[in-house]
């Protein structure tokens, strides 16, 4: 089932939590909000499963929210077939595992409640699809966060949802059971297909799970698209920070100037250093720290003209060829950057110390060509 | 060298021990003084309760409650714990569930205005009552005055001879009015400290507002709820100062029994004072044992969940 959001405002007070959000989801697809807190993710998300509801606008249009195409906004949460899973699970602490997970059909009415053996059995093969299948007597208050994280999800599947929602899902647990159970999760969604939304502030598990993250920032979307896509291309220089390691410099007052852009981002791994500072394209900088850890040596450099540190990513065999040393004066090439004026944005490709632009912003570029 | 290390261990053992707690004396004197003080405020006065009551034997106990009119009195005390009890049950439900689970205009007020029973003398709000209710009263006006506001209502309530004011309503009245705040500030902290999501999780289940009050948010306040009403209970059938002001005092008719061991005390029969007032202290001690007996099987439960459990894994 697909789902629409439709100019979503919602303010709560004098703060903005959504300002005119619009968002559509395809059927069946893995879907993630990510964006610091205070973005509005968790709110547009809780619009979506009627828990909260937008601001009321003149626009008859504006602050719907659609499943397949019909208008549920004024459904309350219990009809819209919405699987909710909490950030601290909300289990029922005085049931156990097997009523928890049982409780979405046990309230139903008479007419169309299953019967006991019938409930039992689809709470026990849910138990066994979240791998908790001894568990059934427990309380809430005996399990593991990872354990208690799965009955949430098994009570919010026992209804069979058309769509799946998910607030901040990992966001409690620690750090192997968080990259386990995303795997899990990443699984299970390819066995059932069910349409799902999630919420989180970590882009590693974003990139990682998601068929399509939707970027949020500041009660906006900033961007949406494929992981990769994302990832490659940045739409603005919040998505550029946010997603992943980045080196923002000044591209103003320096041989990096190219007229109209101020800012300039490069990713760790696109630094290339070379020895000595003759290197007719090079940037000067000095080597203030080396660290090597993996594959990957990580050193840290001050740019010669502005002073500013930024970091570049080597491979451990080029680390070893350069013998760089802490305080050896450096020339250093970019080999894909993106340059930013104020708010808009420009992609180039720098080759023989040439920027080539591949991709531009609505303000068209100037100055391409600029040495490096 | 062997010496040495024995030496070093000694000290790091020994500063172990120093640095676990106070100085020996001062561990002392602080858990004598805190038994001193349990001791002369609570258990003596506690056991001179039951050996003042005994004092004349068995007998004597037993005689102080077959008077007429202390069965009165403690029938009335019933009655209006019976009343009030139940009452500020469901009102403290509904009023805690309303704060703790909705935003709405006017919660602190509300708030405010369940405390205040607790901020008011007894004595005062027993006057309240007589000053709103009394022959002298707003009450009392109303049924004397020629040219009524609602002359039928007037007719209705002389034709019904209602007294409220040294009778059983009043008594009812502001045994509710003192009890008031009992159950309400016990549920309060707990509902707002387990906030909204367990309910919002059963609404997206699809259950109704009914059913999600009935098997979420009543079965998770329940050992608050009950600690709220056997609080509720032991000062209903305790009140002393606003019953006093409202009751005048009639034997065998407006007694309850703090009213009653009163006037035995002032006429100096104290042993059945005493034993009456023993009742009260027996109510007092039932509701402790109650309320860890309560504790106790949900704690039993607690582990039994768990132990059926590791027979599970077992098999």
């Amino acid at each position: 089932m697909s789902i629409e959001a439709r100019n979503i405002s919602k303010h709560f007070g004098s703060y903005t939590a959504l300002g005119g959000v619009s968002l559509k989801v395809e059927t069946g697809r893995l879907t993630a909000l990510l964006g610091p807190s205070g973005s509005g993710k968790t709110t547009l998300l809780r619009i979506i499963a009627g828990l909260e509801f937008p601001d009321v606008t003149a626009d008859p249009t504006a602050g719907r929210v659609l499943f397949h195409g019909a208008d549920v906004s004024d459904m309350p949460a219990g009809q819209r077939g919405v699987g909710f899973v909490f950030q601290h699970y909300a289990l029922f602490k005085h049931m156990t595992v097997f009523d928890n997970i049982a409780f979405g059909l046990t309230v139903r009415p008479r007419k169309t409640r299953p019967s006991r053996p019938e409930i039992a059995d689809r709470v026990n093969e849910l138990l066994r699809l979240v791998q908790l299948d001894n568990l059934g007597g427990r309380m809430p208050d005996q399990l593991s966060g990872g354990q208690r994280q799965r009955v949430a999800l098994a009570r919010a599947l026992a209804m069979q949802p058309k769509v799946l929602l998910l607030d901040e899902p990992f966001g409690a647990l620690d750090a192997q059971v968080r990259k386990e159970l995303r795997r899990w999760l990443r699984q299970l969604h390819e066995q059932l297909h069910v349409t799902t939304v999630f919420v989180t502030h970590d882009q590693e598990e974003a990139l990682e799970l998601a068929d399509e993250v939707v970027v949020m920032n500041q009660a906006k979307i900033e961007q949406v698209g494929q992981p990769q896509e994302v990832y490659d291309r940045p739409a603005s220089p919040f998505v550029i920070e946010f997603l992943g390691n980045v080196n923002r410099l000044a591209a103003g007052e320096s041989r990096l100037r190219t007229p109209g852009k101020d800012v300039l981002y490069v990713r760790p791994h696109d630094v290339d250093i070379q020895h000595g500072s003759a290197i007719r394209h090079g940037l000067a900088a000095r080597v203030l720290h080396i660290f090597s850890a993996g594959n990957y040596g990580r050193v840290t450099l001050a740019r010669a003209d502005t002073g500013e540190h930024f970091e570049a990513e080597v491979a451990r065999d080029r680390l070893r060829d350069l013998q760089l040393k802490q305080g050896d004066d450096v020339s250093v090439m970019f080999r894909h950057v993106r340059l930013f004026p104020r708010g808009e944005f420009t992609e180039a490709d720098v080759r023989d110390g040439k920027l080539t632009e591949t991709k531009a912003g609505a303000v068209p570029a100037h100055g391409a060509g600029e040495h490096i | 060298m062997a010496g040495n290390v024995s030496t070093l261990a000694y000290v790091a053992k020994h500063r172990q021990r120093r640095s676990l707690g106070d100085p020996r004396w001062m561990r002392f004197t602080l858990i004598g003084a805190a038994l001193l003080f349990a001791g002369l405020f609570l258990v003596v006065p506690l056991a001179a309760v039951f050996t003042e009551a005994l004092r004349k034997g068995w007998g004597a106990y037993f005689a102080a409650f077959a008077d007429k009119d202390a069965q009165a009195a403690i029938r009335l005390t019933f009655l209006a714990a019976g009343i009030a009890v139940p009452l500020n049950l469901v009102f403290g439900l509904a009023a805690s569930w309303a704060i703790a689970k909705f935003d709405f205009r006017g919660k602190s007020l509300l708030i405010s205005l369940i405390e205040l029973p607790f901020a008011i003398s007894p004595v005062i709000s027993g006057l309240v009552y007589v000053l709103l209710f009394g022959a002298q009263g707003w009450l009392g006006h109303y049924l004397a005055a020629e040219h009524p506001l609602f002359p039928w209502l007037q007719q209705w309530l002389i034709a019904r001879d209602l007294h409220i004011i040294f009778a059983v309503p009043g008594i009812v009245l502001a045994t509710i009015f003192v009890t008031f705040p009992f159950v309400a500030r016990e549920l309060i902290p707990l509902m707002q400290a387990q906030g909204k999501d367990e309910e919002l999780a059963a609404l997206t289940l699809g259950a109704t507002g009914w059913q999600t009050f009935r098997r979420v948010t009543l079965p998770n306040v329940k050992w608050g709820l009950f600690y709220g009403v056997v609080l509720c209970n032991a000062r209903a059938m305790g009140e002393f100062g606003a019953v006093s002001v409202v009751s005048g005092h009639i034997r065998g008719e407006t007694n309850t029994i703090p009213l009653h061991v009163e006037i035995l005390y002032n006429e100096y029969n104290t042993q059945a004072a005493f034993a009456v007032a023993s009742l009260l202290t027996l109510l007092a001690l039932v509701t402790l044992v109650l309320k860890n007996l309560v504790e106790w099987r949900h704690r039993r439960a607690l582990e039994a969940a768990a132990a059926s459990d590791i027979r599970q894994f077992a098999t």
